[in-house]
């Protein structure tokens, strides 16, 4: 049989071992990615001892306790802490999440914390989006209409056509879903992936678009749209609970009934 | 100190901070053909302007008559008469224009039957003048500010702003008094840039994170007032701190206006609607400040839920389920998420709760930064929007909905006066290395800090202090304590340490700057309030209950410097702009 190997440096190594100074009774025990660019190292995984009796119920809050406490130098992304701005998104216990949200309780044993996956990453948990935010751009995501509205009404849009848009513009661009994806890890440069095709479709389904054939011209494309396999692990880890492989879904049947 | 290399920049105009008033202004500027860079701490949609759940606010009449010249009487009532009635006047007329033109940017608005922008009530928002409430605050169902930082974000993209993101902004490049630009580094690669730009526009958001509570973000940390106060400039009304009656009880997240607005209401320990007491007529739907008062009143007195008595509960289970789940889904999320209850079954544990900060950078309504020099006096170069600037339209209290108004409205502004103000490639001006090496120093003395302090241990002795010494209610011996407390952590900072020595994403660095900034902040916060002896809008003081329009219908001026800080005062503008509408005179505040 053949044999397939890892290069060298990117073996996870065993990391140091930060033991409980509290003496609490209840400890969980947390194992999280590290790797520092600047450094020639490979990357490692440390272990945390932590006293959960003085801690928030969130994996963030774990992740805080650590770097408050701990180890001051462990690098991760937050800013809301209220599940609505996607900083924190990154994989828990094997499951993209955002870790705000994600409450350690429903984790049994240890915890295993780790950047969202197939990405470079720039630093511990903090992974790069770059090639992500660019794919955002490329469906240009901005409401397309002529010049010559009023500037003194709104458009309308009926209560049904707004409706359209629920599941779709909630979307807080966190990245669980894409980084899920096995057919985005494959072809992460050409494939649009879930959160960006999800995006695409919320711009084709607003009423007051004017160019909606031209943008599903934009993303008909072999690799763009079609590497989706409907494999669902998008829908499945999205945090806010939307269905991007539905609106994927719904993106191929507009293009077959074109 | 280490050597730096440092990466050069040349900009007609740099925005620092990529919220929705960042934002608005870099869509303006890149519009006009200025060469605008946009640099963010962040990716621009995780800034704070996501968090905005209700609404914002502009007369449309979309839900019955209204008219501008009440919201901005509302506004001014609502500033309890600290608000300058130009820049009111200003935001308010300005106000159903910025929304129109935010909803053909594509901010998918909820809507009214006939398809127009649905608007629902909100706190302090009247018809006629004070006499009944008016529904005028334009929402996206309670994601309004998520709605619009998205929608602005895709506007930059279109019309090709130049974005610098994960860029951490260390000081102004000041020469002469004027600002010539903006020290910043690059998380992602390590490096120190230099911007050199002819106007340098601040929209860095709130600085929340003073306190150990509140709805505010993690890098809520005020950034822009923190370089403002090294820059020698000062901050303007900075006691004026707006809890928000209905922070998440244990939690501090936000639980939205709106929920009041479509028809929640306050209950204590007895059942009591108790806002009927303090506000008969506007009831629960009173200005930010009364609410929150009242409630602190109620725990004060033993009135409150819980096995400390220390909550109140806000009910919405009256309401229709269809509707909860149309008009505040992300409450029912959120509620669920942290506290796992059924708001369409049970009551939401409440509690007032460190929301926005009034005070900030004193500006014009044209969005340039005033000093005080002799007399007042513009700063050459720079500018200031959003909730950094204190325009001042919030005056001693926000009226909810008039923050994320006052974002575009003055974002807009500040991009218009720039194209007033820039030529477009013109030369900058050279920038001595002696001024870039003193900014370099601060940032390399923090970075080697070897001593004995832990940023987070000084951080939250500071969070603690503030908590405790500067909250809703305040008083001379009490405050008094806070700056003395507070000195601590400040001095602290001498024997600080920064574990981690890297230049690539050090977040262990970028903490202790963003402490630095905190600190300062604190401490002008704290003076400002200690001087103020009188109790207006969000700042009240037991020990001097009373509004005193006769000594202090003021703004407060404070500068930062070591251990001193300096007070001073600037008056407030009671003068409308233009003769569309006549200034509202100080009267007592009722709701």
């Amino acid at each position: 049989m053949v044999q397939f190997s890892l290069p060298q440096n990117s073996k996870i190594l065993k990391g140091q071992y930060f033991k409980d100074k509290t003496g609490s009774s209840n400890l969980k025990i947390v194992h999280v990615y590290r790797w520092d660019p600047e450094k020639n190292d490979n990357p490692r995984e440390d272990t945390f001892e932590v006293n959960i009796d003085a801690c928030g119920n969130k994996v963030l809050d774990i992740l805080h306790k650590i770097k408050n406490e701990m180890d001051s130098s462990l690098t991760f992304r937050r800013s809301c802490a209220h599940g609505v701005c996607g900083s924190c998104a990154m994989n828990v216990d094997g499951v993209n999440t955002l870790s705000c949200i994600k409450s350690h309780k429903d984790i049994n044993g240890d915890i295993r914390i780790y950047p969202l996956p197939h990405l470079k990453v720039v630093k511990d948990l903090v992974a790069d989006l770059s090639t992500f935010y660019r794919q955002y751009e490329e469906i240009e995501p901005w409401l397309k209409i002529k010049k010559s509205k009023s500037e003194k009404n709104e458009i309308n849009q009926s209560k049904e056509n707004r409706a359209k848009l629920d599941g779709l513009y909630e979307c807080i661009m966190c990245a669980c879903c894409s980084t899920s994806c096995p057919s985005y890890w494959w072809n992460e440069e050409k494939y649009l992936g879930p959160a960006v095709l999800l995006q695409a479709y919320r711009w084709i389904s607003d009423s007051r678009d004017e160019e909606k054939k031209e943008r599903l011209k934009m993303v008909a494309d072999k690799l763009k749209l079609y590497r989706c396999h409907t494999i669902m692990n998008c829908t499945s880890s999205c945090p806010k609970g939307l269905n991007p492989a539905k609106a994927i879904g719904s993106i191929k049947k507009m293009l077959a009934t074109s | 100190m280490s050597t730096y290399k440092i990466v050069d920049h040349e900009y007609d105009v740099l925005v620092v901070g990529a919220g929705g008033a960042g934002l608005r202004a870099a869509v303006g500027l890149s519009e006009s053909g200025l060469k605008t860079a946009c640099i963010s701490k962040v990716f621009p949609t995780r800034s704070h302007t996501a968090a905005a759940q209700g609404g914002i606010s502009a007369a449309l009449g979309n839900a019955g008559e209204d008219d501008w010249r009440w919201h901005m009487y509302d506004t001014v009532k609502g500033s309890d008469w600290l608000g300058d009635q130009d820049c009111i006047e200003y935001l308010c007329k300005e106000a159903p224009k910025a929304v129109i033109e935010l909803e053909h940017y594509g901010v998918p608005f909820s809507r009214t039957n006939d398809g127009k922008i649905y608007q629902r009530a909100f706190g302090g928002m009247t018809k006629n003048y004070g006499n009944e409430p008016v529904q005028r605050t334009c929402a996206a169902a309670d994601r309004t500010g998520h709605a619009i930082l998205h929608t602005l974000y895709g506007q930059a993209l279109k019309h090709k702003t130049e974005f610098f993101i994960e860029y951490f902004a260390l000081d102004l490049l000041m020469k002469n008094g004027e600002c010539k630009g903006v020290l910043a580094w690059n998380l992602n690669e390590g490096t120190i840039h230099r911007f050199r730009s002819h106007i340098t526009i601040l929209a860095t958001g709130g600085y929340g994170k003073i306190y150990y509570s509140a709805t505010a973000a993690h890098t809520c940390t005020g950034d822009g007032n923190g370089m403002v106060l090294r820059a020698g400039l000062p901050l303007q009304d900075m006691e004026f701190v707006q809890f928000h009656p209905t922070g998440l009880y244990g939690i501090g997240c936000l639980i939205s206006e709106a929920v009041r607005g479509e028809g929640g209401f306050l209950l204590n320990s007895k059942g009591e609607r108790f806002m009927e007491k303090y506000a008969p007529n506007a009831k629960d739907l009173a200005s930010r400040d009364v609410v929150s008062r009242s409630m602190a009143i109620e725990i004060n007195q033993g009135r409150g839920i819980g096995k400390n008595k220390d909550y109140l509960h806000l009910h919405i289970e009256h309401i229709d389920p269809k509707i909860i789940e149309t008009r505040l889904p992300g409450i029912s999320e959120s509620v669920a998420t942290f506290v796992d209850r059924d708001v369409t079954k049970e009551p939401i544990p409440v509690v007032p709760t460190v929301h926005y900060n009034m005070g900030g950078i004193p500006t014009n309504y044209k969005a340039e930064v005033l000093t005080l020099n002799g007399g007042e006096k513009k700063v050459p170069g720079l500018m200031a929007i959003g909730e950094t600037a204190c325009v001042s339209v919030h005056g001693a209290n926000r009226l909810g909905s008039n923050s994320l108004i006052d974002l575009v409205v003055f974002g807009k502004a500040a991009a218009k006066r720039a194209t007033e103000l820039v030529k477009s490639n013109s030369p900058h001006e050279e920038i001595s290395k002696s001024e870039t090496d003193k900014l370099l120093d601060r940032f390399d003395k923090l970075r080697n800090g070897n001593g004995s302090n832990k940023t987070s241990e000084l951080r939250l002795s500071m969070q603690k202090t503030m908590q405790s010494k500067c909250a809703v209610f305040r008083t001379e011996k009490i405050l008094k304590e806070g700056i003395d407390e507070i000195k601590k952590p400040y001095e602290g900072m001498e024997s600080i340490s920064v574990k981690d020595k890297s230049l690539i994403f050090n977040t262990d660095l970028m903490e202790t700057l963003e402490f630095d900034n905190l600190i300062r902040q604190s401490i002008t916060t704290l003076e400002s309030a200690y001087q103020r002896k009188e109790s207006r809008g969000a700042h009240a003081r037991e020990d001097y209950p009373k509004r005193d329009d006769e000594n202090y219908m003021k703004h407060t001026l404070s500068w930062h410097n070591g251990n001193e800080v300096k007070i001073n005062y600037r008056p407030v503008n009671l003068s409308t702009l233009t003769n569309d509408v006549q200034t509202f005179p100080p009267k007592e505040r009722v709701y």
